[in-house]
């Protein structure tokens, strides 16, 4: 059944709606949903709002349970869900980061134009495939043994660069310089350890792509410009994926230990994927380090990825890499949890941000950005559908004190997978989208209808409303030439 | 007499996917739960029984033992890039299972091949017994 949403969430202004603490006994804060009406229309009908309720649960919630307008039904917390708790009473929750840890988007550079590109793209998109395997089945290039990963967990992307994997400066443009303080190895399993090894440097399946893209609109010129993005008709790549099997058996396991921790602490809640610890607790600071571990492994896992991106780019336009200008733009995480310094009632305190499907959008001038970026704040890279385009914008000082700086991740799903397929059944999604000129390079071509557009809600209702709402700057918006899917 | 209810059925869910299974037992019920997850990762017609894998897994409850037995199975399937089509419980008691798994290793050209299924979530997990038998839903993380 579904519930009339709309009578039940208080209008705070157009596109702010207030979830109130009245809705469920047992709600610490209130929740607050980033929408247009239009957006909430779709939103009501899954139990996306009734998971931004059961967030509100957390022992020390602080501020709201807030939901971006990308949010959809997740498990545990809605997908696009964010929560900070205090570091003193409040509680850590793996479903608050998802199974998938530290997956994220990075965006590469080229100083190629599209007309450059086109010729070569088939080829390229096919070097690529060779050499980032995706889907099921397939292993990396890089093997590494139980010590290796070891050093993977603790030094994430700087490991792969000090492997010969990219470019020094590559680190600067990564959230957290590509390796997280506080990943203790010791704390994720020598099962997920095991289950990681096949996969680094390995795209996945489902939603994770690569994409070759162009420049179609520039808002924000000067931002665009420090980003290196400097015209329309411009090629840069996106780049989605996680920390593989390593992330999601470390979730796992440590959602069994949170399991007995919540009983132990008497923390009740309505959903177990819930499951949560306190922050100070042994098994609250265990996952902390085990979950910066596994994020370290997604941060070197792009690394790598990247590097063959370029290579391949190299290989395929018979220059070198780094004569075709191709830069990291920024590497952000959209599934992690992390302490941060934020303002709560004029005074900065410590603490704990869950972003669950949602993307920290740091403002200018925070110390905690590259400095190259610090006069216009953190980028923030938003892939939309394969069939339509992306968006890279920038983070606000309205998301420092409305978000804990944190924005939206995506387009959000709209459509289950197989509703997906049962709407686009008898289309071949490869042959419409090569009609739109976009070329794609599938393992599971007959899967694809579960990404296509149609499954998703568009990208750009998503990031106009936070533009709208102040939380992150429009800087420019891509659409796809080429996609790489598992 | 009405038709035998089919072993699964896949259940929709707006980011991932979910499985219903049923059995006349809880243990057919958990081998059809699995089973249910592998259609998701392949079709099963095309997947042969060339490999066995011995599963052996336990829990505090239920719930939990239905979480380890489809994580083990999704341990081999990530490590060894095995398929399973085919379970064969060999003892069931709370809240511990002995089982043979039975499948091949994914073959890339062969195989039609779907997601991978990333993990088993505990969301909406229920288990419970009618009149014709054991029913499980679990969600997966796609």
């Amino acid at each position: 059944m579904t519930k009339d949403w709309k009578q039940i969430l208080k209008r705070v202004d157009e596109l702010r709606w207030e979830l109130p603490r009245s809705f469920k006994q047992g709600m610490r804060v209130p929740g607050r949903i980033y929408a247009s009406e239009e957006m909430m229309d779709v939103l009501a009908e899954d139990q996306a709002i009734e998971q931004v309720a059961n967030v509100a649960f957390l022992p020390g919630i602080v501020g709201f349970s807030l939901a971006m307008p990308d949010i959809h039904w997740g498990y545990g917390f809605p997908i696009g869900g964010v929560a900070a708790t205090n570091q003193d009473e409040g509680v850590v929750s793996p479903g608050g980061v998802g199974f998938d840890i530290n997956c994220g988007v990075r965006v590469v550079r080229t100083s190629l134009r599209e007309e450059e590109v086109q010729p070569h793209l088939a080829a390229l998109l096919n070097q690529m495939f060779r050499d980032v395997p995706a889907g099921l089945g397939g292993s990396g290039q890089v093997r590494v043994n139980m010590q290796e990963i070891d050093r993977v967990l603790v030094g994430g992307a700087r490991w792969a660069v000090e492997k010969g994997y990219g470019w020094p400066q590559d680190l600067e443009c990564i959230e957290g310089g590509g390796a997280l303080p506080g990943a203790d190895p010791t704390k994720v399993s020598k099962r997920a350890k095991e289950r990681g090894l096949p996969q680094i440097g390995t795209l996945g399946s489902g939603n994770h792509f690569l994409e070759v893209q162009v420049v179609d609109e520039i808002f924000d010129a000067e931002a665009a410009r420090v980003m290196g993005i400097d015209s329309v008709g411009q090629v840069v790549v996106f780049i989605h994926s996680g920390s593989r099997g390593l992330g999601h058996q470390t979730c796992q396991d440590y959602l069994e230990v949170m399991e007995v921790a919540a009983d132990k602490y008497k923390i009740s809640l309505p959903d177990k994927q819930l499951a949560c610890a306190p922050l100070s607790s042994s098994e609250g600071r265990s996952y902390l380090a085990a979950m910066t571990a596994a994020a370290n492994f997604a941060f070197a896992n792009r690394q790598l990825i990247a590097h063959w991106v370029r290579q391949a780019f190299g290989r395929v336009l018979g220059r070198k890499p780094e004569d075709l200008g191709m830069n990291v733009v920024y590497d952000v995480a959209h599934n992690i949890a992390k302490m941060e310094r934020h303002k709560v009632d004029g005074k900065e305190v410590a603490l704990c941000i869950h972003r669950k499907g949602a993307t920290r959008a740091f403002p200018a001038g925070h110390p905690d950005i590259p400095s190259k970026y610090r006069a216009i704040g953190q980028p923030v890279m938003v892939p939309g559908d394969m069939g339509r385009y992306s968006f890279i914008c920038v983070g606000t000082e309205r998301a420092m004190a409305e978000t804990w700086g944190s924005t939206c991740h995506g387009a959000g799903r709209m459509l289950s997978r197989h509703a997906a397929k049962r709407k686009l059944e008898g289309v071949n999604v490869a042959e419409r989208l090569a009609q739109k000129g976009i070329m794609v390079r599938a393992q599971n071509r007959a899967a694809l209808a579960e990404e296509a557009s149609e499954a998703y809600k568009d990208v750009a209702q998503v990031v106009d409303v936070l533009h709208d709402a102040g939380i992150s700057r429009k800087v420019a918006r891509m659409r796809p030439l080429g996609v790489v899917k598992g | 007499m009405s038709a035998e209810p089919p072993p699964f059925e896949i259940l929709e869910h707006t980011a991932d996917v979910g499985v219903l299974a049923r059995g006349r037992t809880l243990a057919d019920a958990f081998a059809h739960a699995a089973e249910g997850m592998f259609s998701i990762m392949v079709n099963l017609d095309g997947v042969r029984e060339t490999e066995q894998r011995p599963i052996a897994v336990a829990a505090r409850d239920w719930p939990g033992l239905l979480v380890a037995w489809l994580s083990e199975l999704l341990y081999y399937s990530d490590v060894e890039g095995l398929l399973f089509k085919r379970f064969e419980m060999q003892d069931f008691r709370p809240y511990a299972l002995r089982a043979v798994a039975f499948g091949e290793p994914v073959d890339r050209q062969r195989h039609e091949l779907g997601p991978g299924v990333k993990a088993i979530t505990r969301h909406i997990l229920e288990i419970d017994e009618g009149p014709e038998g054991w029913r499980v839903q679990v969600l997966l993380d796609i």
